[in-house]
């Protein structure tokens, strides 16, 4: 593990507390601009009985749409993959959507869908849906041509081929569009939430914001951090699982 | 079991890499092919695993022909080719899981008497050189087709290697009832291993000599340094040259 090269950030981001906490005592700036980290650390403790459901609420939000995302991701890929011609005609587009942010479709799925989490867990699995398709079709485009050469010369089957050879080998390329897709899949699903919805962090927000309680947005936005940041590193510890394969320095 | 290579030509475009190749594998016979670099020997067996089709000519296992069709041999390629993400069990089963009759304890049994009891389930990153020939090797051998073709297996290995890969191999395929096709440039192994060395010349690429070995089995190291394999040496470099 790399944790010891980590001390400097932290210490870096520990002072930079430091003195953000300093400087709300030093020019007394109103709590409802900026609270004092402290005052976001003790509204967190005491506000976060009722802030639970919501954070509970979007993390099933996001659990739901991420991995329809990723089981649709793969399974498009591979249709994509066995019909070149589809691909062909799909492929543009879907390096077009790339480029854009698929949460300005937001309000026409509340339209179309209503305020219940079926247009949530699109949006959600849209987001995620693209990054996933193309770097899974880009493993499946570079498979290892001396492992395929193999395969030929045995005599495999198409489908032998694509579950003993291709689909292994492209697991790496998943990961990644996974990774990419992770980033960004919390963040998504609480401005989600901001344009309606029941519960949830994004709800817990805007009721927040516009109260003017500002700690209590510092708080949701301290767990959507967090949230992210876990989020993604689940992915990189199943990344690691499913790519134990390759050398690990040393070990073993 | 009978592989007969007849009369085959083929062209890359415009460019004749092969002229009328023909020769015959019998059953159990260790078959080498020696040519030069570029001559055309992996193109060789592409046309024999079936996945090129060759311009001219046929090729018969049992008197079936079976050009252009693949499965019909077993094979390891130049580089090890294993694949990354399996353990060395799950590597050395494959040709025979293609084939849909996997035998693990047979393969246990194969990769222990091939040194490589303890790595059974390491990975490919783990292995040195040497142990990733081997995996691949008894992977060929494992899989159900009574021919097994080997191109160019030990030519990435340093000569104290090489040297003794060859003697596994050989001790290896003894116990087995399978044929061998193997492909070299280094004249000695050739001799060392095999029933007959075909000479392929180049450009194209022609059968210029069959060569038969009068060598006994089981041969071991002492046999490099005999006067009997010095002068077959002898006779091969003349073939070449002519
Ligand atoms: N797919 C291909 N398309 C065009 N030319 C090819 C192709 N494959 C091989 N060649 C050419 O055919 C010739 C013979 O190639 P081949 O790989 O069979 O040689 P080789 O005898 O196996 O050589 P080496 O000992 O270096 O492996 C070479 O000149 C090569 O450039
Ligand atoms: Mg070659």
């Amino acid at each position: 593990m790399k944790i010891k090269s980590l001390w400097k950030p932290a210490l870096a981001l520990l002072i930079a507390i430091a003195l953000w906490e300093l400087a709300t005592k030093l020019f007394q700036i109103e709590v409802w601009l900026l609270p004092a980290p402290s005052t976001i650390a003790q509204e967190m403790v005491i506000v976060f009985p009722a802030f639970l459901p919501h954070m509970l609420a979007t993390i099933k939000l996001v659990l739901v749409g991420f991995s329809s995302a990723i089981v649709l991701g793969i399974i498009v890929a591979t249709l994509l993959h066995i019909f070149p011609t589809a691909r062909e005609i799909v492929m543009p587009f879907l390096i077009i959507s790339q480029n854009i942010p698929t949460i300005v479709l937001a309000p026409l799925f509340m339209i179309w869908f209503g305020l219940g989490d079926f247009p949530k867990y699109l949006i959600i699995a849209m987001t995620a849906f693209f990054p996933i398709t193309i770097a899974t079709l880009d493993g499946f485009g570079q498979t290892n041509r001396d492992l395929m050469h193999y395969m030929q010369m045995m005599g495999a089957t198409k489908k032998q081929t694509f579950f003993k050879l291709q689909l292994p080998d492209a697991v790496p390329s998943i990961f990644s569009g996974i990774k990419i897709a992770a980033t960004y899949s919390v963040m998504t699903a609480v401005v989600a939430e901001w344009l309606g919805a029941q519960k949830g962090i994004g709800v817990f927000m805007t009721l927040s914001a516009s109260s003017y309680r500002t700690s209590r947005v510092f708080v949701a936005i301290v767990v959507t951090i967090i949230l992210s940041l876990a989020f993604f590193g689940l992915f990189l510890a199943l990344e690691k699982w499913f790519t134990r394969w390759k050398r690990n320095e040393g070990a073993q | 079991m009978t592989l007969q290579i007849q009369q085959l030509h083929h062209s890359f475009g415009e460019k004749k890499i092969l002229s009328d190749v023909s020769f015959t594998v019998e059953n159990g016979e260790f078959v080498s092919i020696l040519g030069p670099s570029g001559s055309g020997k992996s193109t060789l067996f592409h046309l024999i695993g079936g996945i090129l089709k060759p311009e001219q000519g046929n090729i018969l296992l049992n008197n079936r022909d079976i050009t252009n069709q693949s499965g019909h041999m077993s094979y390891m390629p130049q580089s090890p080719s294993l694949f990354p993400w399996r353990t060395v069990l799950q590597n050395a089963m494959l040709g025979s899981e293609l084939a849909g009759i996997a035998d693990e304890a047979k393969a246990i049994d194969l990769l222990q008497k091939a040194n490589l009891g303890e790595m059974i389930q390491a990975y490919p990153s783990q292995l040195s050189g040497g142990m990733k020939q081997r995996v691949a090797f008894v992977r060929a051998l494992l899989s159900p087709q009574p021919l097994i073709c080997l191109d160019e297996p030990f030519s990435a290995l340093d000569s104290f290697t090489k040297k003794e890969m060859q003697q596994w191999l050989l001790k290896t395929w003894e116990a087995y009832d399978k044929s061998i096709l193997f492909i070299t440039h280094d004249i000695e192994e050739a001799l060392f291993l095999s029933d007959h060395v075909i000479i392929l010349s180049t450009n194209p690429a022609t059968v210029k000599a069959s060569i038969k070995v009068p060598f006994k089995r089981p041969r071991d190291e002492q046999l490099f340094l005999s006067e009997e394999f010095l002068h077959w040496k002898r006779k091969v470099v003349e073939a070449l040259k002519e």
